[in-house]
């Protein structure tokens, strides 16, 4: 069954005939995924050859859907086009709206987010500044390599693309659910807490991997959540124990502020709420091994 | 990305916030001029990114243009909480203050919109206001779609129970200070002290402002305001290749791909140096994804001319981006330096694993480079690097 995603999934790819949707489309099609058109108003009624698949381009998300049922969008767009981009998914009511663009100013996303909260919140947001949500067997949809591991019953939610990976790879022959990269930006769409509660309610979940990095407190959170709601088991792992006061590392999100947004603070409250913290990636996937083993 | 006091005012003083005139210099004679100018009297202000500067002495009244010379001579040079002080600014002398109050917008993270907070206990940190007489702070939340229109404005007034006197001009300065923050793209504009004069006006005496760096796309400007004397060298010249690094204060030198998978190893690099003299790492630097031999030389070259440094780890896993590629990446880059006359002589850990690592490895082992040492689990190499960091302290 897995969260979000599956093989049933119709996929569009907003900024597919860029050259990052046109490799990444290649790849996702390659993983098996149903990518049933692209769009893009100024080559609207043209269609790609991807290795002797054709996928059309259609000028609208709207005349995408009727016209192909899509009910997934990828969005691959430049960050100056993006706000424009989502916001024209959220009108066309697409259920999911995967959004990889890196870079997008605050204020954008801001907008967006408040946009799709007065369409009603038709449309779950994944990103941005995220690697993707991949069904692994089913469908793959962004930028997460598909052949690192295989379909399996662990649920992976995390803020890092490249943790993402490491953490697939480790347990690879275990085997995943579903995997989401949620994005490490100040303002994401779906939230550790959203990927939580689905995971929670999913059969195919036995165990839940919850990556976190330093910023914010969406750990903390999600700790709280974890307490109340989520009765399978839970390991986690947090990055950035090292990483000084005030400096943005890497992610426009993972700063520590102040005495806030801490990788201890996070570790503690994951901790408090029974969830298994491992201190390197390497021994995150060894609890999760050892808890699934009995 | 934070400003200065003196770049907050500008940026007030262009959307129309009422603040109090101000020129910034980096040499003291200077001062007169402006201080002439300004009537004779001045308030010398360090410019600083760090609160107290009062208390530490940095902020001085000038009663003449020598005396501004002098408070600016004493000013530029100080050390703030580590902060030397390159320039400050001369302000003209606050007319007599009869209330101090505070204001502010910036981004809720939690919430994923934005924030206004008010208090008519301005003139401290808010922190603290909020610590010790939380009731004495409005916090009101922003539709980042509707903003703040004049009635937002005094829904916060009202909220933070201002003094009626002073309502309507509060209004027009929270409008005001509205547009700032979303004309210029800001994460946070802070207006403390917002001032009750005695002629009843209101006026922004100090403010605190941070932009997005994700929006200098549409703001060419943002550029001069990066405080470049105040990078560190090394993160200067990484800026000019483009490369996302961050120094710090140990011995490992650090280069990965991926934001969340770098601070990973410098984690796990400081649990290693537990066992290795303390060791701990020398930077954070993302290669990103592609991880091009020209890229690799780049972060190489920004992190073997760093002499803090005395091992390097190279922590990659390969995604889209297969591990051939890296490896072949790593030999070009040694070769590239050597070619550019660098002489190379720190040992380099490198860890391979995801996409083609086994073909990756293989190159590494076949280029047999002395200084290259390959540990194919990244535990095992950050105690490999570790310990090579100690060994050469």
């Amino acid at each position: 069954m897995a969260i979000w995603l599956n093989k049933d999934s119709k996929v569009i790819v907003q900024g597919m005939t860029g050259s990052t949707g046109m490799k990444h489309t290649k790849l996702m099609l390659g993983d098996g995924t149903n990518v049933v058109g692209g769009v893009n108003p100024r080559k609207a009624g043209t269609s790609v050859d991807f290795d002797g698949t054709e996928v059309p381009v259609f000028g609208t998300v709207k005349e995408a859907i009727e016209k192909t049922g899509a009910n997934v969008s990828v969005i691959f767009v430049p960050e100056k086009f993006t706000k424009d981009a989502v916001v024209e998914a959220i009108d066309a009511e697409i259920p999911l709206a995967v959004v990889i663009t890196e870079g997008i100013a605050v204020h954008d996303t801001a907008a967006f987010w408040a946009y799709a909260g007065k369409k009603g919140n038709k449309t779950r947001i994944i990103g941005p500044n995220c690697p993707g949500i991949i069904t692994p067997g089913q469908s793959n949809v962004g930028i997460i390599p598909g052949d690192i591991t295989k379909p399996g019953r662990i649920g992976l939610v995390s803020k890092s693309g490249t943790l993402t990976y490491q953490m697939m790879y480790e347990l690879r022959d275990i085997g995943f659910s579903t995997a989401v990269g949620i994005g490490g930006d100040p303002i994401i769409g779906t939230t550790h807490i959203d990927a939580l509660a689905a995971f929670q309610d999913d059969p195919d979940t036995d165990l839940i991997v919850m990556i976190g990095e330093i910023g914010g407190d969406a750990e903390e959170r999600a700790a709280a959540f974890i307490k109340d709601n989520v009765t399978k088991p839970v390991v986690g792992y947090v990055a950035g124990f090292t990483a000084p006061e005030g400096k943005t590392m890497g992610h426009a999100g993972a700063i520590v502020s102040g005495s806030s947004g801490t990788a201890q603070a996070k570790k503690e409250a994951l901790e408090a709420a029974g969830v298994k913290v491992g201190k390197t990636p390497t021994e995150t996937a060894k609890l999760a091994r050892a808890i699934l083993a009995g | 990305m934070d400003l200065f006091e003196y770049q907050a005012r500008d940026l007030f003083a262009k959307h129309d916030v009422p603040v109090l005139a101000g020129e910034v210099i980096d040499t003291p004679e200077a001062a007169r001029e402006i201080t002439e100018r300004l009537g004779g009297k001045s308030v010398v202000k360090a410019q600083v990114k760090v609160g107290g500067r009062g208390k530490a002495g940095g902020v001085k009244l000038a009663a003449t243009p020598d005396e501004a010379v002098a408070r600016a001579t004493d000013i530029l040079g100080m050390d703030i909480k580590g902060h030397t002080v390159h320039k400050v600014m001369i302000a003209e002398t606050a007319p007599e203050i009869v209330e101090e109050y505070y204001v502010s917008f910036l981004l809720d993270r939690a919430n994923r919109t934005f924030l206004s907070i008010a208090s008519v206990e301005g003139g401290m940190e808010i922190e603290e206001v909020a610590a010790t007489r939380p009731e004495a702070v409005a916090k009101t939340p922003i539709d980042a779609i509707e903003g703040v229109t004049p009635e937002k404005a005094r829904e916060i007034v009202e909220a933070a129970k201002f003094p009626a006197e002073v309502a309507d001009k509060v209004v027009n300065v929270l409008v005001k200070l509205w547009d700032t923050f979303i004309k210029e793209d800001a994460l946070l504009v802070e207006v403390n002290p917002l001032a009750k004069v005695a002629s009843g006006d209101v006026i922004a005496l100090d403010g605190k402002v941070s932009l997005d760096d994700n929006a200098e796309f549409r703001h060419p400007d943002f550029e001069e305001l990066h405080d470049k004397a105040a990078a560190n060298p090394l993160e200067a010249a990484a800026k000019e290749k483009n490369l996302n690094y961050v120094k710090l204060d140990g011995e490992v030198g650090i280069i990965g791909n991926g934001a969340g998978l770098v601070m990973s190893t410098l984690d796990v690099v400081a649990y290693a140096g537990e066992k290795h003299g303390n060791v701990k790492p020398a930077n954070f630097l993302d290669i990103g994804g592609g991880a091009s031999a020209q890229v690799m030389a780049n972060g190489l070259e920004i992190i073997l001319g760093d002499p803090d440094v005395k091992s390097v780890f190279v922590n990659v896993f390969g995604g889209i981006t297969a591990c051939d590629e890296v490896a072949n990446g790593i030999v070009q880059a040694l070769k590239l330096l050597e070619d550019r006359g660098e002489q190379v002589t720190k040992p380099l850990v490198v860890r391979l694993d995801g996409n083609n690592a086994e073909l990756g490895r293989q190159i590494l082992t076949d280029a047999d480079h002395p200084l290259v040492q390959r540990v194919d689990t990244m535990d095992g190499a950050a105690d490999k690097a570790a310990e090579l960091a100690h060994a050469a302290k």
